[in-house]
């Protein structure tokens, strides 16, 4: 009986049964989350991986406003027909950037953590307005009204200053120049283009849209598209270098 | 009972809050007009509205009343009644609401020609589902019945005279603020934590006061023991506030903007959020659910909780291991092995707790299981404990590696979601609503236990059409993804799983549409129980005066 009437302490007193409770439920959380942040294998650094550019940065504020990640996941297992269907599973490093985090909870849609090249941007631009032009079968809603929507230029320094602020390293130079950048990233014959590519090695520089005027909504989705799983040279990559 | 009434003066939390809502007008619409974004603009502008309107409302009440209420008539306790009816009505009204949308999304992706314009689009609908079902109906539903257990079993009146009325109308605000975004595209993108930084705030706020109300009134409690049902309401209340800060630490891109950058990124962030997640279905959709077990079930049989020890033990691990489980979303990523395998282990041995709850909460009909024939109210929460049984034994075995390697990213996992949430939390918030509607209102009984019976027959056919169809389209997509050909080369295009799925995709709508009328029931019966039910205060009087 005694050890039953030791729990008496808690139903008698509710602040040691508020401690009680806080001490019981913060184990779980210390021991598998505060090892991520000092362990080798979750904070590599992988050759190739570098922060967004200003267009890719809005193209993917685009895909988290409109919730793409309920339906396309942007994690590859490692699992044969994974693998085989999407390409090299996806590393820790290859999100150490992304806040939040983009890996999806469910395939509605297929993953998109290789998207990136795998189609051209005509198609990405009719299959966003028109699914079911491309693929008949397809169940994803239609974005026409991205074509039409600016992006918000003036708004990406502070953009990129607030990621700079947890970590993401953009020079002060790739903040002043966001405004010059985001129009850069869509007219590949200027001198800014040539500059952009210098501080952003492999970013796509193409008129997404092939509309003239400013960058839209729909150049800044299919840019972030188009650089999805395409920044690690999986050649040089060696996967065991972080093995232990 | 005019003499129990203390002299009228201003009180401190009027005064307070009449302040701070004068400020809060201010600042909203200065905020609204100098607003870097139209969402921001349009939610200063409600927070504006909202502000302007409490302080209306706090003067109006302080012209209109008399005193302070007594915390005591005739040595009864003198229950604080209206918070917990005006919750209980904003409860089914989101659960219809929620339901709704779950089912236009159902019917979206079965008929994509749905996706009419951006604001009604899937991916802005889904999160305006889910949080509907589970903060607004479920969260109103866990705030009316903590109201009502925690003054019953302490015999007090619930602490604070504004508070519990700024919890409850403070709660379904941050509801509309969040639900409003989601249509303009205001999230963060970490599922069931969308809102942004400000309804995040927000919310912590109005937590905060319903942690300290709660306490406050086990604090006054004329028992010398606190009730079971009260440690996992208090857990609840305790651990969201806990999963929520450590979630949802943003960094604005601008105070007069809706968008900001989480502190966390990629992996930490995963697990964050999935912690976060997991134990979001552990402590909101469980630990608090279980507290409505463990108080209206033994209510509604009127016979005792199977076993106190076994509450102790339930209580303790269930909260303790839950913790662990979050890592199981993350099974083959980039999360590392031994986080994925301890959240795995955890995972498992839930399992057991899960089914010493289950066990109390069915044994406690011992010597009364004859009513589940005559009262389909208790036989609602019986079956929901069921349920419960099912989806925690389905859940550590999704939760195994290898089966999860199946299951994940398919709609078997809609499935085990939607087990629990129609299911259990569902069924037990039904079952308790059907319970508090008539004592808070002072009704005698409900206005039809047959339109109950049909309730539960129509919404159990809805729930097997839900859970079966998406276990057959999950596991059947798990398969065709994996499935190759004699010559080594995967069988299937995506495209052509997706096609597979569109039967699936109608039954499952269909069952969701059930669901919905048995609500819509359920509504009916609730507003006639309180427009036409017959007091229950009225027949023992009269029985009374006659005896003298």
């Amino acid at each position: 009986m005694s050890f039953w009437n030791r729990h008496k302490i808690f139903e008698t007193n509710s602040l040691v049964l508020i401690v009680g409770i806080l001490l019981v439920i913060s184990v779980g959380g210390l021991v598998e989350i505060t090892p991520l942040f000092y362990l080798k294998s979750t904070i590599e650094k992988v050759d190739g991986i570098r922060p967004y550019t200003p267009l890719e940065l809005a193209g993917r504020n685009v895909y988290i406003r409109e919730g793409c990640y309920l339906c396309h996941s942007q994690m590859i297992r490692p699992l044969r027909d994974e693998t085989e269907r999407y390409g090299h599973y996806s590393l820790a490093a290859e999100s150490m950037y992304d806040h939040p985090f983009q890996w999806g909870s469910k395939r509605t849609g297929p993953d998109l953590a290789r998207v990136g090249g795998k189609y051209s941007d005509d198609w990405h631009v009719a299959h966003l307005k028109n699914p079911r032009s491309i693929v008949p079968q397809s169940v994803m809603p239609g974005y026409a009204f991205l074509a039409e929507a600016k992006v918000d230029a003036e708004s990406l320094p502070d953009h990129l200053r607030a990621n700079k602020m947890l970590g993401v390293p953009y020079t002060d130079e790739d903040i002043s120049k966001a405004i010059v950048d985001v129009k850069a990233q869509i007219d590949p014959d200027s001198p800014a283009a040539a500059d952009l590519s210098k501080r952003y090695p492999k970013a796509v520089v193409r008129n997404f849209d092939a509309q003239d005027g400013d960058p839209t909504e729909m150049d800044a989705l299919v840019a972030y598209l188009q650089l999805l799983g395409t920044l690690v040279d999986f050649k040089l990559y060696n996967e065991k270098a972080n093995l232990r | 009972m005019n003499q129990a009434l203390t002299p009228k003066r201003i009180t401190f939390g009027e005064g307070g809050l009449t302040i701070v809502f004068t400020l809060t007008t201010v600042l909203c619409v200065y905020a609204s007009i100098f607003a870097k974004d139209a969402p921001f603009a349009f939610h200063a502008a409600l927070g504006a509205a909202f502000s302007a309107w409490a302080v209306f409302a706090i003067i109006t009440r302080y012209s209109r009343r008399t005193g302070q209420p007594p915390q005591e008539i005739n040595g009864v306790p003198n229950y604080n009644l209206g918070p917990i009816k005006f919750l209980s009505f904003m409860a089914m009204f989101w659960g219809i609401a929620g339901f709704t949308v779950g089912l236009y999304i159902a019917l979206e992706l079965a008929y994509p020609g749905l996706n009419v314009a951006q604001w009604v689009n899937f991916g802005r609908l889904r999160p305006l589902h889910t949080s509907a079902v589970v903060f607004a109906f479920g969260g109103n539903v866990l705030l009316a019945t903590s109201f009502y257990v925690v003054q019953r079993t302490t015999r007090a009146r619930l602490a604070g005279d504004l508070a519990p009325w700024f919890i409850a109308i403070g709660y379904n605000f941050f509801i509309v603020i969040a639900g409003t975004g989601y249509l303009l595209g205001v999230t963060q993108s970490k599922e069931y934590a969308e809102p942004e930084w400000y309804a995040d705030l927000w919310l912590t706020i109005v937590w905060v006061t319903y942690l300290l109300v709660f306490v406050a009134t086990l604090m006054k409690r004329k028992e010398p023991h606190i009730y079971v049902a009260n440690w996992f309401y208090l857990a609840f209340i305790i651990t969201i506030a806990v999963l929520h800060l450590g979630n949802n630490p943003t960094l604005p891109v601008s105070l007069l903007g809706s968008k900001s950058y989480i502190a966390w990124a990629g992996v930490q962030d995963a697990m964050f959020q999935w912690w976060y997640g997991h134990n979001a279905v552990g402590f909101f959709l469980t630990a608090g659910f279980l507290a409505i077990m463990y108080y209206f079930i033994p209510k509604r049989a009127e016979r005792p909780v199977y076993s106190y020890r076994l509450s102790i033990i339930h209580f303790w691990a269930l909260i303790f291991l839950y913790i662990w489980a979050g890592p199981h979303h993350l099974h083959y990523t980039a999360l590392p092995d031994w986080t994925q395998t301890l959240g795995m282990t955890f995972s498992i041995i839930l399992w057991m707790p899960s089914w010493g709850g289950m066990i109390n909460g069915l044994m406690t009909l011992s010597g009364a299981w004859d009513k589940l024939r005559t009262d389909p109210v208790l036989r609602m929460m019986v079956v929901s404990v069921a349920f419960y049984g099912m989806s925690t034994f389905e859940g550590p075995m999704m939760a195994i590696k290898a089966v999860n390697s199946l299951s994940h990213y398919t709609d078997w996992t809609i499935g085990h979601v939607h087990s629990g949430a129609l299911g259990w939390v569902g069924f037990v918030s039904f079952g308790a609503l059907y319970c508090l509607v008539p004592w808070v209102w002072g009704r005698k009984e409900l206005y039809s236990l047959r339109l109950v019976n049909w309730h539960f027959w129509i919404a159990t056919l809805g729930i097997v059409l839900y859970i079966s169809a998406m276990w057959v389209s999950g596991i059947l997509q798990g398969l065709m993804w994996r499935a190759y050909t004699s010559l080594g080369f995967l069988e299937y295009s995506f495209i052509e799983t997706v096609e597979a799925m569109h039967p699936f995709y109608a039954i499952r709508a269909a069952g969701g549409g059930l669901f919905l009328i048995g609500a819509l029931i359920m509504a009916y019966n609730l507003w006639m129980t309180v427009r036409v039910g017959e007091s229950s205060e009225a027949q023992p009087r009269v029985a009374l005066q006659a005896a003298e």
